[in-house]
């Protein structure tokens, strides 16, 4: 073999080589998505979306309080989490060029790479402990931790794309520049604003390890701030370890509606900023 | 308004700017409170045990006799996150170079997009799938002939049984390949086109061209990346826990590649509502959780320095 055709080769082989790689990531993704909708769908029935669950070992029951505990723990974690990262966004965008704001900026970086265990075990130390009770808003606040990150910084790179006109707009017409960022600002970075927002949405919807350690779980519909609640990511890791065919089929259901809310708001996400570039 | 009150002009700014400032602060108030958490909270675990919690293996909450030694964990962690690079950054390093440099655009803007599919599965249903399909696979395909012929090796002694430490290494391998393939992409993309044009004009094939300029050019980018993948290998819990068997005491101590196993991560979402908050079997397991802590926040900062002066030119949109 000539020393010019051993180097095509070995070109071609780099290639075959790239490919098989991206063969290698897509396989688990395809599998994942099949044996979830596969081995969920005979699970969806009305009893299982809209009854709670069932007792153990024996069929009927379903996952109702699960899916109303996971909506009520997100927004909850919306309301904690999203004014203060939109407004920590706001300083290191509009404020942040100091060294304080590089400070921020880099721990908000650390901040994002946290293990979420970690993260509830400050909120059992800090909430649970202190309320002597697993709680909902013990859940919140973890969930937040892990939500606040990453929306100051996506409101971050999003304000910094409106261009300083706009701001020297709003200063030509006298208004204060609290004014001109919150009413002008915010609503030219709104839509990089919200894809941050619902990205942090999708990303908590799914986290279960600070659960364990705060929310508990629950076979009640969500009864109180101050008390347990149940979650989809709980009820799957529950279902999943347990010894029972029909609960195992439970918990492919419930990892089929998780995965339906959590991968439908990232395709949206998706197909909204793509059409915009 | 009246003649004689006028609004401080500076002062509603000022306010603004300090309120923001103060939000912001919160960032730092979390880790400093996770810290103070961590420490005050397995403060008595120390005190009792000194060094020896971490270099002891046996873990023992029955009152009266407790022991708690966090070796078996910490080393349950550093060897899964282990197979995780080893297995996985290879694997994401060929999905970079293929997307950046050889990938027809159409094919590049759909393997992306799959790919970062893969970052938004939920852990606990990469958990549910290791536990139930991808447990078969790695004992079928990959255990089982290891034992066949590699069975006399310390490291591949064991029953194919599926739930152990490769499998929990292999699983943490898939989920890191979002992280570290799409930041190396973003490193090789960030290379300038002259480098590549100077390969090209010395009559490079195209993989050489990679070899030559573009890997060069970005290594330091992509130690950065693995190490980021590293601290998520790191931290990761719940798919973990699913997979690994959840070994205890010197059980746990990682020998083999096919044996149960514990990663600290595990071991804090496996038995944290069982213990006892009164007695030492919490400020033990909070203890796993500094250690995991300061593991997970070393790690970051040394790829987040990495990371960060490599993309800082475009502005560091990293995620």
């Amino acid at each position: 073999m000539s020393n010019y055709s051993f180097r095509r080769f070995k070109d071609r082989l780099a290639f075959a080589i790239g490919f098989l790689c991206i063969g290698l990531a897509i396989i688990p993704l395809g599998s994942i998505l099949l044996e979830v909708i596969a081995r969920g769908l005979p699970a969806l029935n009305p009893e299982f979306l809209t009854a709670t669950p069932g007792i153990i070992g024996q069929s009927g029951g379903g996952i109702a309080n699960a899916i109303q505990g996971t909506l009520v723990l997100i927004g909850l974690t919306c309301v904690i989490g999203v004014p203060i990262g939109v407004l920590a966004g706001i300083y290191l965008s509009e404020f942040g060029n100091n060294k304080f704001g590089r400070t921020i900026r880099f721990l908000n970086d650390v901040l994002t790479e946290f293990p979420s265990i970690v993260v509830g075990i400050l909120a059992f130390v800090l909430v649970v402990l202190a309320t002597r009770r697993f709680s909902a808003l013990a859940g919140a606040i973890a969930l937040s931790v892990i939500m606040l990150p990453i929306v100051a910084r996506t409101t971050e790179e999003s304000l910094k794309l409106v261009p300083s006109a706009v701001r020297d707009g709003g200063m030509a017409l006298g208004i204060r520049k609290w004014r001109t960022t919150l009413s002008i600002v915010l609503s030219a970075g709104k839509s990089g604003v919200v894809t941050g927002v619902l990205l942090s949405i999708a990303r908590v919807a799914g986290e279960t390890a600070p659960l364990l350690l705060t929310v508990l779980g629950t076979n009640q519909f969500f009864s109180g701030l101050d008390k347990p609640v149940d979650a989809l990511p709980l009820r799957i890791y529950t279902y999943a370890l347990l010894p029972y065919p029909y609960a195992q089929q439970q918990g492919w259901g419930a990892a089929l509606v998780l995965i339906m809310i959590v991968l439908s708001i990232n395709v949206t996400v998706k197909l909204v900023t793509r059409r915009k570039m | 308004m009246s003649e004689w009150f006028s609004w401080p002009r500076a002062s509603s700014d000022e306010i603004f700017r300090i309120l923001t400032a103060a939000l912001a602060s919160a960032i730092i108030v979390i880790i400093a409170l996770s810290a103070w958490v961590l420490v005050q909270g397995s403060f008595p675990v120390f005190q009792r045990f000194g060094l020896s919690f971490l270099t002891g293996v046996r873990w023992d909450p029955v009152a009266g006799h407790e022991v708690f030694g966090a070796l078996p964990y910490l080393l349950g962690t550093i060897v899964t996150s282990a197979i995780a690079i080893i297995v996985g950054v290879p694997v994401s390093l060929g999905i970079a170079i293929f997307l950046s440099e050889m990938a027809p655009s159409r094919i590049k803007a759909i393997v992306s997009s799959m790919v970062e599919l893969l970052a938004a599965v939920p852990s606990v249903i990469y958990g549910l799938w290791g536990l139930f399909v991808f447990r078969f696979w790695v004992s079928d395909l990959i255990e089982k002939p290891l034992v066949t012929y590699f069975g006399q090796t310390p490291v591949f002694q064991g029953t194919p049984f599926g739930l152990d430490i490769l499998t929990a290494g292999l699983i943490l391998a898939i989920m890191i390949i979002p992280t570290v393939s799409s930041i190396s992409k973003e490193v090789m993309m960030a290379v300038p086109d002259a480098q590549r044009e100077a390969a090209y004009s010395i009559g490079a094939t195209r993989w050489e061209t990679v070899r030559m300029a573009v890997l060069n050019y970005s290594r330091s980018g992509i130690f950065g990346a693995t190490i980021l993948g590293l601290g998520r290998a790191v931290g990761e819990t719940i798919a973990v826990t699913m997979v690994i068997g959840n070994a205890i005491g010197p059980g746990a101590v990682p020998t083999s590649l096919l044996k149960p196993g514990q990663t600290m991560a595990s071991l804090i979402a496996n038995e944290f509502n069982e213990a006892d908050p009164t007695s030492l079997h919490t400020p033990a397991l909070i203890g796993v959780g500094l250690i995991l802590f300061m593991l997970a926040a070393t790690i970051n900062i040394l790829a987040q320095v990495l990371v960060w002066k490599v993309l800082k030119v475009k502005g560091g949109a990293v995620e």
